[in-house]
């Protein structure tokens, strides 16, 4: 376990780097990207809490990023509410659900955990689709305002940005902390053995009751700040696909490692802009490299390279001694 | 300190355990015994939780806790290890030893998220305390190893380091030394006798009989899921009924 100034230093050099990106984007389409990338790292994050600590399997996670999403864009676009009250509106009642959905489905393990919870995203993904007097269906809700303050509006990518990867940082920094805390260790012990943990007195069922509404919570706000950042959503967003997606971030950066997510998920947000030039290929290279990463990385990212690097550093000595 | 009142279980047809009746007394070792299938696990794991009886109580000092859930039985002081060691792999030995002081810490998630004073406060306790267990099981050198990395006989001491870190008033511990070799079985045996004097009351299932005949106090035999004798290590070596069911009578 790092120490808390290694853990303070390394936040803080990370919440710098995040501050002055755009000064190297600024306007450009990664802008864009960029503010992605601070959505699905909060995502990523949220899932990592759930998968990578408890070891609990959520293939439904992009249904509280798309109750957070519809609810706030609901709200605001048709009732006309302030987007800061509907996020809280919004948050609260994925979290309620959460809450009470996670009480049946988590005693449920492995595959069929896997398969409730891919139930529940399909449920709630049809529900967007098909509710069309709220939802406006397939089509897509639009008109949702974007933040503002007073007369600040939060109307471009650069502002948008730090608005967002402001939520990121916050999200970031309370889960590293719950991930240094006897929380966190509670968490890593059910993940290894549940029957152990609980004899330590470690009340399994309900902290990962209470560990999947923190997820989904988490999950909830970004997809409010998702709406009012895109002023428009549809349910192709929410559905199956990128729960799985989510799933990948979350492992190609590491399970259980919180800065690994936010790897994972700039991986896999910037990737397929960069596969453009690949064109119709471009899902088959994607897929060759999240393969290649799985097998040569299988710890993730953040565990991956130092020890490739490792790996790799003695033999660069070596052929470079024997040139000599 | 640890009662077991008509005890009964059922698998489907199956009888493991009829009518199993025993007591443990304070701040003694208990050992229970028996050939392979005389139904200890399955006792073991009725009195610790995981199993539910079909019949029958359990009582932990004069409170009636049939059928409560481990994690409560710990709170309320009773412990246990596993004989197929049921570490937590990947966390290290000093982690282990933190998450068996769960139960003595009660930051919840937003304290811990926020680190609020009295988390923190609590984290350094913690800390210092499972350095204290690391040192009483002897394995303070090995603090950042992965568990799961231990050689086996290591392994267990961090089974027992964990589980004393509860603070329990009763810890049982399921055939600690299998797998240990003769060396690793003396050193055990004295840091059983060290938690017994510690205060804490010991129960033990165990195969070896060189052991057991050493430090327990009193012995429980089981049999084909039912108690055959109670009594002292050396009226269990001479009770004949024993003998027969070890080495089969003609």
């Amino acid at each position: 376990m790092p120490s808390m100034k290694k853990e303070l230093l390394t936040f803080f050099l990370f919440a710098m780097a995040v501050v002055i990106a755009p000064l190297f984007f600024s306007g450009g389409y990664l802008m864009n990207v960029l503010v992605f990338v601070g959505i699905n790292t909060m995502l990523a994050v949220a899932l990592n809490l759930l998968l990578g600590f408890a070891g609990q399997i959520s293939l439904g996670h992009a249904a509280f990023f798309g109750l957070g999403a519809y609810i706030s864009g609901v709200l605001t676009a048709t009732c006309g509410y302030s987007p800061w009250l509907t996020l809280i509106i919004a948050s609260t009642a994925t979290s309620v659900l959460a809450f009470v959905l996670g009480f049946p489905i988590l005693k449920l393990k492995g595959h069929y955990l896997a398969m409730a919870t891919l139930g529940f995203g399909i449920i709630v993904y049809i529900a967007f689709n098909e509710t069309v007097d709220i939802t406006a269906g397939p089509s897509g809700l639009t008109g949702i305002p974007n933040y503002s303050i007073g007369s600040f509006q939060f109307d471009s990518d650069t502002k948008n940005y730090y608005l967002i990867w402001a939520f990121t940082l916050v999200t970031i920094l309370l889960s590293v902390n719950l991930a240094n805390s006897r929380i966190g260790r509670a968490l890593r012990a059910i993940h290894d053995s549940e029957t152990a943990a609980r004899v330590m007195g470690v009340n399994a069922g309900f902290l990962k009751v209470q560990i999947f509404t923190l997820s989904a919570l988490i999950s909830s706000v970004a997809g409010c700040l998702y709406a009012h950042t895109m002023t428009f959503i549809s349910p192709a967003s929410f559905g199956f696909n990128f729960s799985i997606e989510l799933v990948t971030m979350v492992v190609v950066g590491g399970l259980g490692s919180i800065y690994g997510s936010f790897f994972g998920a700039a991986l896999l947000t910037l990737l397929p802009e960069f596969l453009r030039t690949f064109q119709d290929f471009d899902i088959l290279v994607y897929g060759l490299i999240l393969i290649l990463m799985i097998m040569f990385m299988p710890g993730g990212i953040v565990r991956g390279i130092p020890e490739i690097a490792g790996a790799l550093l003695p033999a660069f000595k070596r052929t470079r001694g024997e040139n000599a | 300190m640890l009662r077991a009142d008509g005890i009964t279980k059922t698998f489907g047809g199956l009888t493991a355990l009829e009518d199993v009746s025993f007591s443990v007394r304070d701040e003694e070792i208990t050992g229970i015994i028996g050939p392979n299938g005389a139904g200890k696990t399955t006792l073991f794991n009725i009195i610790t939780g995981l199993y539910t009886q079909s019949e029958g109580k359990i009582f932990l000092g004069d409170k009636d806790v049939s059928g409560f859930p481990p994690e409560k039985l710990a709170r309320l002081g009773l412990v246990r290890t596993f004989q197929n060691i049921e570490l937590f792999g990947q966390m290290t030995v000093l982690e282990n030893i933190m998450v068996g002081l769960h139960t003595r810490s009660r930051s919840g998630i937003v304290s811990c998220a926020f680190k609020l004073p009295g988390h923190l406060k609590e984290e350094r306790k913690i800390r210092a305390n499972a350095a204290e267990w690391m040192d009483f099981c002897g394995i303070s050198d090995l603090s950042g190893v992965a568990a799961g990395n231990l050689p086996f006989g290591k392994g267990r001491l961090l089974e027992i380091a964990r589980a004393m870190a509860l603070a329990p008033r009763v810890i049982l511990m399921d055939e600690p030394a299998a797998g240990l070799n003769s060396r690793e079985t003396e050193h055990l045996a004295d840091l059983i006798r060290k938690i017994r004097e510690s205060g804490v009351t010991v129960v033990l299932v165990e195969h070896d009989m060189e052991l057991i005949m050493d430090i327990c106090d009193s012995i429980v035999v089981l049999n084909l899921g039912r108690k055959l004798a109670e009594g002292t290590p050396r009226e269990i070596q001479e009770n004949p009924e024993v003998i027969a069911a070890y080495l089969g009578s003609d």
